[in-house]
């Protein structure tokens, strides 16, 4: 049940690229090809699956203040009696979690890139820079970092322990991924029509994606009501 | 003078948002209002002229293989400075409403795109000013487009309400479309913004072509440049 909630509410209410504006460079980029479109959503998928099942290890046992951190069990074995009691109250700084963060996330895309090179070169020149450019896509720091949100003291996930906690990462990762793929897909079957319209002279390019990817918001809207619908009846 | 050349073409003739099209995603989430437009924008500016002026020091040192990495890592370094100072003098409302994007801005391409493309081939003088132009014409857009959207959904600029005066509460003559202020109206005012400028960069570049050609007065651009145009003209 819980499973169907989030789906529902990552991929249609609360989608990450038309309801919360993240992600857009490819989703403009990359959305002229219904092949080309379909597989930067996949690859942008596959990097989100991986970077939420590892930043979440990351946050907990090396930043995150608490017994669990991986800091304290070494400082305190070593006799560091105070360096412990330090890590136990505040973790190593907050303000790392960024840089750790796009690091992970940089060696990643590196990878993705070299499998994707070395399987389908047609795939790799079609995705061009865009591909390198997936580690400055908003998207794939902002699903990592909104997870923390759901990280309790301890390093738990809400209400789930540490193991079940790091399955609820994962898919959360992979359903903000999902729900980037459905709309870049939508968005190259209409850029595909567009194509073959007359348009006035300066709306064609980017200005009339920006008024699709407007009326498409608009339309995402009318599911804003679904997730208390379900809850109400399904319970 | 490269340097105050670089600022002021940064500004308007390669404005970072309408012109390169870089920083997209934030320009949409965060102006809302003009305020947390404003303040995104400054934060923006700081991170780019310092990250500008780093990476321009250590050009030389660093190796062409590892340079984009190293670049993200000067950048996230002064976002989490940015970070820092925003959490503590920034007013308290516009820092919850900005949340995620402050930390974002090391992926926002802004600041990445500034460091491969110039800062890492000029020097220092020159870099702060590109990136002074950039961070100026990025703030100037962020401004133009949270005005828009703020003043057609809420009727404010600047959380000072404007068309409240002429109608207050409930009797207001001017009903404002509050989806101006979420997802669809971000997109509707980008994209006409894009389309205005583009209709202007066309329509300068078409009145220059027809100055170059005959149907001018030719007694106003001269033999020389008559003849400079005429294999293209036709």
């Amino acid at each position: 049940m819980e499973l169907i909630y989030i789906i529902i509410g990552w991929v249609f209410v609360n989608n990450y690229v038309l309801s919360q504006f993240l992600g857009l460079c490819p989703f403009i980029g990359v959305s002229k090809k219904t092949p080309a479109a379909v597989s930067m959503g996949l690859a942008v998928t596959f990097v989100l699956t991986m970077d939420s099942f590892v930043t979440f290890p990351i946050y907990v046992y090396f930043i995150q203040p608490g017994p669990q951190n991986l800091f304290y069990s070494l400082t305190s074995s070593f006799g560091f009696g105070g360096a412990a009691e330090f890590i136990k109250t505040y973790g190593l700084s907050e303000v790392l979690t960024t840089g750790s963060f796009i690091l992970v996330i940089a060696a990643l895309v590196q990878l993705v890139e070299m499998v994707i090179r070395k399987t389908s070169k047609p795939l790799y020149d079609s995705l061009g820079i865009y591909l390198a450019l997936i580690t400055t896509n908003c998207i794939v720091l902002a699903v990592p970092l909104n997870n923390l949100k759901q990280i309790k003291p301890g390093g738990d996930w809400v209400g789930k322990s540490f193991p079940e906690g790091l399955m609820w990462a994962t898919i959360s990762g992979l359903v903000a991924g999902l729900g980037f793929t459905l709309v870049m897909l939508l968005m190259s079957g209409v850029r595909e029509r567009l194509a073959i319209t007359k348009l006035p002279k300066p709306f064609q390019g980017i200005p009339i994606v920006f008024i699709s990817a407007a009326l498409m918001g608009l339309a995402f809207f009318g599911f804003t009501g679904i997730i208390t619908g379900l809850k109400a009846n399904l319970g | 003078m490269e340097a105050v050349r670089q600022f002021r073409k940064t500004i308007f003739k390669e404005n970072a948002l309408f012109v390169l099209v870089l920083g997209l995603c934030a320009s949409l989430a965060t102006t809302t209002s003009v305020k947390n437009g404003f303040f995104m924008a400054l934060a923006t500016l700081c991170v780019i002229v310092s990250a500008n002026t780093i990476v321009s020091l250590i050009r030389r040192r660093i190796p062409n293989g590892v340079r984009i990495p190293c670049f993200i890592i000067v950048i996230a370094s002064f976002v989490m400075i940015v970070d820092m100072l925003m959490n503590a003098f920034a007013p308290p409302a516009v820092v919850a409403a900005l949340g995620i994007f402050i930390p974002l801005i090391v992926v926002n391409c802004v600041p990445l795109a500034r460091a491969e493309a110039y800062a890492a081939k000029q020097n220092v003088i020159n870099s702060v000013g590109d990136g002074m132009g950039i961070g100026v014409g990025y703030m100037l857009a962020l401004v133009l487009i949270s005005a828009i959207r703020e003043f057609l959904g809420n009727g404010s600029f600047w959380e000072i309400p404007i068309t409240a005066a002429i109608g207050p509460g409930d009797k207001a003559l001017i009903k404002t479309p509050s989806a101006m202020v979420i997802g669809p109206g971000a997109f509707i005012t980008l994209g006409c913004l894009f389309a205005f400028f583009k209709w202007r960069r066309e329509r300068k570049t078409h009145a220059r072509a027809v100055l170059l050609t005959e149907t001018a007065v030719p007694w106003e651009i001269g033999p020389e440049k008559k003849r400079e145009a005429a294999p293209d003209g036709a």
